[in-house]
């Protein structure tokens, strides 16, 4: 099977149900997509296929086949220079512990792509997949909120 | 860049900020380490029995996987922390249903799910206790006395009595608990982990595994969040992943998944919190009797340190002349219970601010006024007798916080109320009493010859900001810029024991180690024209002479400095359902000195969420000793949706015992919103809840009995 | 042990040949309950035939005057669709209510009919809609649909291709309780219509059900009636989220309320 993976081409011949989150971790050793539950319930896993966000625990990896994938790592600018989502996040202190800030920078992305003047209210309907526990979610929310367009 | 102006008080980037926001930080589960097998737990299925025999199915092949049992133990099957009560691997006692009885380790995850299948325990099974109320087994008593409580209560022309009921609650962080063994030559065993206290684990597995200072090396892995549940417990995993390693002679990574994690590992302590107060009926506080039964689960851990702390905080903020406390930590066949951010402070909080509540109720007069009558102010002394001279800024933050609040508004729809409750309250930095000392941590400064300057800790970054604060406040005592001054790594084999990562200690006594370490290496550097390079200079804490704690009556000082927060918290509460909806919450606090604004703020917005989960959604229901909230999908905290708009100010009111006037922070946001949204609700609806968490279930069970 | 089978077929025809002639096959849409019991042990099939690319499941349209949702269309989808928000603007609310960002892109109409939990947010709304469920070989009523726990109509091999809302669609009002605002497994939902009566409700029974003592007493103009009788219709149990007495209370407060309230916000 073949994918993007942030931009680069993936040739695998792997177990067609095994879950995404552990073929980008092990097979692939591209480690900033997390594994917080393993239930769909915490966002931690979060990627982008096709521009959508999803929970990878929940995806089988056969189902990316011919699609483009998108993790933390390919958020940074072609240069490497850090995005302004990223740069946000730093700034505002939107990441404390940091093992929700993948899962949580990718679903702010998605919401930015698709919706570029969220309100408050939007971010907050954005990100309800992806749980934080050292945040309060404030400070995230602050940094998306900078990044409006 | 030379900006030696200052960086103490500036929000600067997070150190490891680059690292988090690119997926280039490594967590423990992140770290390849070739040829390592798996390793998991085998726990018992009843509460409480003996181990009848172990089974090993013999149409499995034993030889593909290694199993450890009680046996394999080398050193002594304890787990090191206060009493030695806790077997690292039950030999035959079972006190709880999660114990862990053998562990197993197998090159890949199939095998190790075959080897656990293959594996059959058999049990006599013994009569559990589950309720507190008939454990025969205590852990800890402390009691408090000031003045004469019973003689007082004579005078009391009101006396107001009334019973708190606070639950369990799960840290949550988001990575789960794991360490990964390496066995290496000579005996040595180092230790990788998701963890907060590396010096603990050391000690730890030295005991179980029988090893010297140097054959045990820790070192903490980048760690997504802690709370306290990775202040003990990592000290088991590690001892489980050792003897794993041991015995394999390979790596061995013990990574749990969420829901091993929330079944087994250690919550914050329930309890039953009662008050008897005594008023003069100008509301002149008299007398104060105080009880409180904690449960401590099946094993001792930090039982006796949680319940000194929710002792010392239990009659609040307030100055009471004569005051009883009598607190005791009893034992139940349940998983036991640990550290959680705050750490019994939270527990008998809520119950002291309820009860100003309901004093005031019983006066006819405003609880806002109680609370300006009574509280604590600088002269004043507390419950232990502790005159507290500097840095009390209770007036100062409940004035910022009612400066600060939104203009409250009804709901407009006629099936929602909305209220408004306050709460205020204190917390004292540092390890209690005697702690302190008898911790004598270390920390060490180094000035390296490429011009940089190193920092040598123990103390642990988890999210809190350790390692951005601790260069800002070497950076500004070296007179250097902030990219001048590195942070050593926390391994054992490197840096010395700073004391644990806990206790809100870690700006205030390790940072201010730190502060006197960075400026005598400033002087030394300063005195000689050409200093020899690498020079390090060591210090250890030195109790101030002007802190002065008995610990057998239980009197004097119980922590060099308290910290303080005002919250005001507005609900909407559902009358159709009973579901509490917690919209806006302004919390004035004050930590001292903020050393980072925004991480400062950070720390308050994250805790008080976390006590706003605690006093609503946060549930455990135990069935047979054990938590039927063992998923994501049904123990559940606020998502970004549930959160209120949080509204933080930053009050300074400076120790002059704290590095720049830093006082703790860490778990006082986590004492404040319970109590406050608990009187939010009956601002609403007219209704008292007495425990946390106020499920709709009991808020519409309380509504339709009204 | 083997590594479970990914099988991928070309359409529906190909997919309902796999799924009858594959021994513990079980068919994969968006995976959000799936993939979860696979990883967990609490399923092992041998094989899984995936729908979810399948260009016939997907989609919205309008069929001789009533919508039809593909089953392997997702929330997300259903939630943006200016034919559902016309036709069926409780399904709508109901799929808003799911999860969130990350299930509602995965997650589908079919998934949740074919697991048949008691508590699928949505499936009241079908229920209270009349909807009708397509398949590969007939259609089936939505109320001869759910049978008893996690048990439904659907044949040995048989595949839900799509989901019919009739023009009563319309009228339907949804709410659902659960322990926070997302990602919450309900502890009641519920959907009503007037016109016809019907009173639909989840996580009161071991089914989604129809409530017929309230929706009887509805039909006749009697609000009161259909409250008083909702209590007898459904079957609540006390469970890790919530409580029976919770949940009667709950379901008839709310049923008042979306018969007789003001217009929720």
């Amino acid at each position: 099977m073949r994918f993007t993976l942030n931009e680069s081409t993936v040739s695998l011949d792997v177990a067609g149900t095994r879950r995404l989150l552990d073929v980008l971790r092990e097979d692939l050793h591209v480690t900033g997509t997390k594994e917080g539950c393993g239930e769909g319930e915490c966002g931690a896993c979060s990627v982008l296929i096709d521009g959508e966000v999803v929970n990878s625990c929940l995806v089988a990896v056969g189902q990316v086949d011919g699609c483009s994938v998108v993790t933390v790592e390919g958020l940074a600018l072609p240069d490497g220079k850090l995005s302004a989502l990223q740069q946000a996040f730093i700034e505002r202190g939107a990441a404390q512990c940091g093992i929700c800030t993948p899962g949580m920078l990718l679903a702010a992305h998605a919401l930015l792509q698709e919706n570029p003047q969220p309100t408050a209210d939007e971010v907050r309907v954005g990100l309800a997949g992806n749980l934080c526990r050292c945040t309060g979610y404030t400070k995230i929310i602050d940094a998306v909120l900078a990044c409006r367009r | 860049m030379g900006d030696t102006s200052g960086a103490v008080g500036r929000s600067v980037p997070r150190r490891e900020g680059d690292d988090k926001v690119t997926g280039r930080a490594r967590y423990t589960d992140d770290l390849v380490v070739s040829g390592a097998w798996y390793g998991r737990t085998i726990r018992s299925g009843i509460p409480r029995g003996r181990v009848r025999g172990i089974t090993y199915d013999p149409a499995f092949d034993w030889s593909r996987v290694v199993v450890v049992t009680a046996q394999d133990i080398p050193g002594d099957n304890v787990v090191q922390l206060i009493r030695d009560d806790q077997p690292a691997l039950a030999a035959s006692e079972v006190r709880h249903r999660e114990e862990p009885i053998l562990l197993v380790a197998a090159p890949d995850r199939d095998s190790l799910a075959a080897a656990e299948r293959a594996i059959h325990i058999e049990y006599d099974a013994a009569a559990p206790v589950f309720d507190m109320a008939q454990a025969t087994e205590t852990y800890s008593t402390i009691e408090i006395i000031k003045g004469e409580v019973v003689e007082a209560f004579k005078g009391a022309e009101v006396v107001v009595e009334r019973s708190f009921r606070v639950g369990l609650q799960e840290q949550l962080y988001i990575e789960p608990q794991g360490a990964i063994a390496i066995p290496e030559p000579g005996g040595r065993i180092k230790v990788i982990g998701s963890l907060q206290c590396p010096y603990y684990v050391h000690r730890a597995l030295k005991r179980a595994l029988a090893l010297t200072d140097e054959q045990a090396v820790v070192i903490q892995a980048e760690t997504g969040g802690g709370f306290g549940g990775k202040e003990e417990y990592p000290s088991i995993v590690a001892i489980h992943a050792a003897l794993l390693a041991r015995k394999a002679g390979r790596p061995v990574r013990l990574i749990y998944d969420r829901h091993e994690d929330l079944a087994a590992t250690t919550k914050r302590h329930p309890g039953v919190i009662r008050h008897r107060t005594g008023v003069k009926r100008d509301g002149t506080l008299v007398a104060q009797d105080i009880e409180i039964v904690l449960d401590g689960g099946a094993y001792c851990t930090l039982t006796p340190v949680v319940l000194s702390r929710a002792a010392i905080h239990a009659a609040g903020p307030y100055a009471c002349p004569n005051v009883r406390i009598r607190a005791r930590a009893v034992a139940t066949n349940t998983p036991p219970n640990g550290a959680f951010r705050g750490f019994g402070a939270p527990q008998s909080l809520f119950a002291a601010e309820l009860m100003v509540e309901h004093v005031a109720e019983r006066l006819g007069v405003s609880s806002l006024d109680l609370r300006r009558k009574w509280m604590l102010r600088i002269g004043d002394t507390t419950a232990t007798g502790q005159t507290l001279t500097e840095s009390v800024s209770s007036e100062m933050v409940l004035d910022a916080a009612l400066k600060a609040a939104p203009p409250f508004h009804l709901s407009n729809v006629p099936s929602v109320r909305r209220g408004r409750g306050l709460s205020l309250v204190f917390h004292g930095s540092g390890f209690t009493g005697s702690g302190e000392k008898k911790l004598g941590g270390k920390v060490a400064v180094e000035a390296l010859p490429d011009g940089t300057f190193t920092i040598l800790t123990a103390s642990t970054e988890i999210g809190q900001g350790t390692k951005t604060i601790f260069t800002q406040i070497a950076a500004d005592a070296l007179g250097v810029p902030l990219e001048q001054v590195t942070v050593a790594p926390q391994d054992t084999s490197l840096v010395p024991d700073s004391g644990p990562t806990v206790a809100s200690r870690t700006a205030m006594i390790v940072g201010g180690l730190i502060h006197e370490a960075a400026e005598e290496l400033r002087d030394r550097l300063a005195n000689r024209s050409k200093p020899k390079l690498p020079l390090r200079v060591d210090k250890s804490y030195v109790q101030p002479d002007t802190i002065h704690w008995d610990d057998q009556t239980y009197r004097g000082d119980a922590y060099p400095v308290y910290a303080w927060a005002c919250t005001i918290v507005d609900v909407e509460v559902d009358m159709l359902t009973g579901e509490v909806r917690v919209t806006d919450l302004v919390s004035a606090v004050d930590c001292g000195k903020a050393i980072h604004p925004v991480m400062a703020e950070g720390q308050i917005e994250g805790g008080m969420l976390q006590a706003v989960g605690w006093a609503t959604i946060e549930e455990i229901k135990m069935t047979d000793g054990g938590y039927q909230n063992d998923r994501l999908a049904t123990y559940l905290i606020p998502t970004a949706l549930d959160a209120p708009r949080i509204r933080t100010i930053l009050v300074e009111n400076p120790y002059s015992g704290g590095p720049f006037g830093a006082k703790g922070i860490g778990e006082l946001p986590m004492d404040g919103p319970a109590p406050a949204i608990i009187a939010a609700i009956h601002d609403a609806t007219g209704v008292w809840l007495d425990e946390v968490p106020a499920t709709p279930e009991k808020v519409l069970a309380a509504c339709a009995s009204r | 042990m083997p590594q479970v089978a990914h099988l991928q077929p070309r359409d529906v025809a190909d997919a309902v040949r796999l799924y009858r002639d594959t021994p513990d096959a079980r068919l994969l849409a968006g995976g959000t309950d799936l993939m979860v019991m696979v990883h967990a042990g609490t399923v092992r099939p041998r094989a899984l035939v995936d729908l979810w690319s399948l260009a016939e499941l997907k989609g919205i349209r309008h069929v001789d005057g009533v919508v039809e949702i593909g089953a392997a269309e997702s929330y997300t989808g259903i939630i943006g669709s200016a034919l559902v928000a016309e036709h069926c603007p409780a399904l709508v609310a109901a799929s808003r209510t799911i999860g969130a960002a990350q299930i509602q892109n995965r997650g589908t109409l079919g998934g949740n009919l074919a697991n048949a939990s008691p508590a699928g947010d949505t499936l009241p709304v079908l229920l209270a809609a009349d909807a009708v469920v397509v398949t590969d070989r007939r259609t089936i009523p939505i109320a001869d649909f759910f049978w008893s726990y996690r048990k439904t109509a659907l044949g040995s091999g048989e595949i839900i291709v799509a989901v019919r809302l009739p023009a009563a669609a319309r009228g339907v009002r949804f709410r659902k309780v659960g322990t926070r605002a997302a990602q919450a497994i309900s502890k009641v939902v519920i959907a009503v219509s007037r016109e016809p009566a019907r009173v639909a409700l989840g996580s009161v029974a071991e089914v989604p059900l129809r409530a017929r003592g309230a929706e009887a007493a509805l039909a006749r103009g009697d609000v009161g009636g259909a409250v008083a009788a909702l209590a007898a219709d459904i079957r609540p149990i006390d469970d890790v989220r919530s409580t029976a007495d919770y949940r009667r209370m709950v379901a008839q407060n709310v049923l008042r309320d979306l018969l007789d309230g003001p217009s929720r916000r």
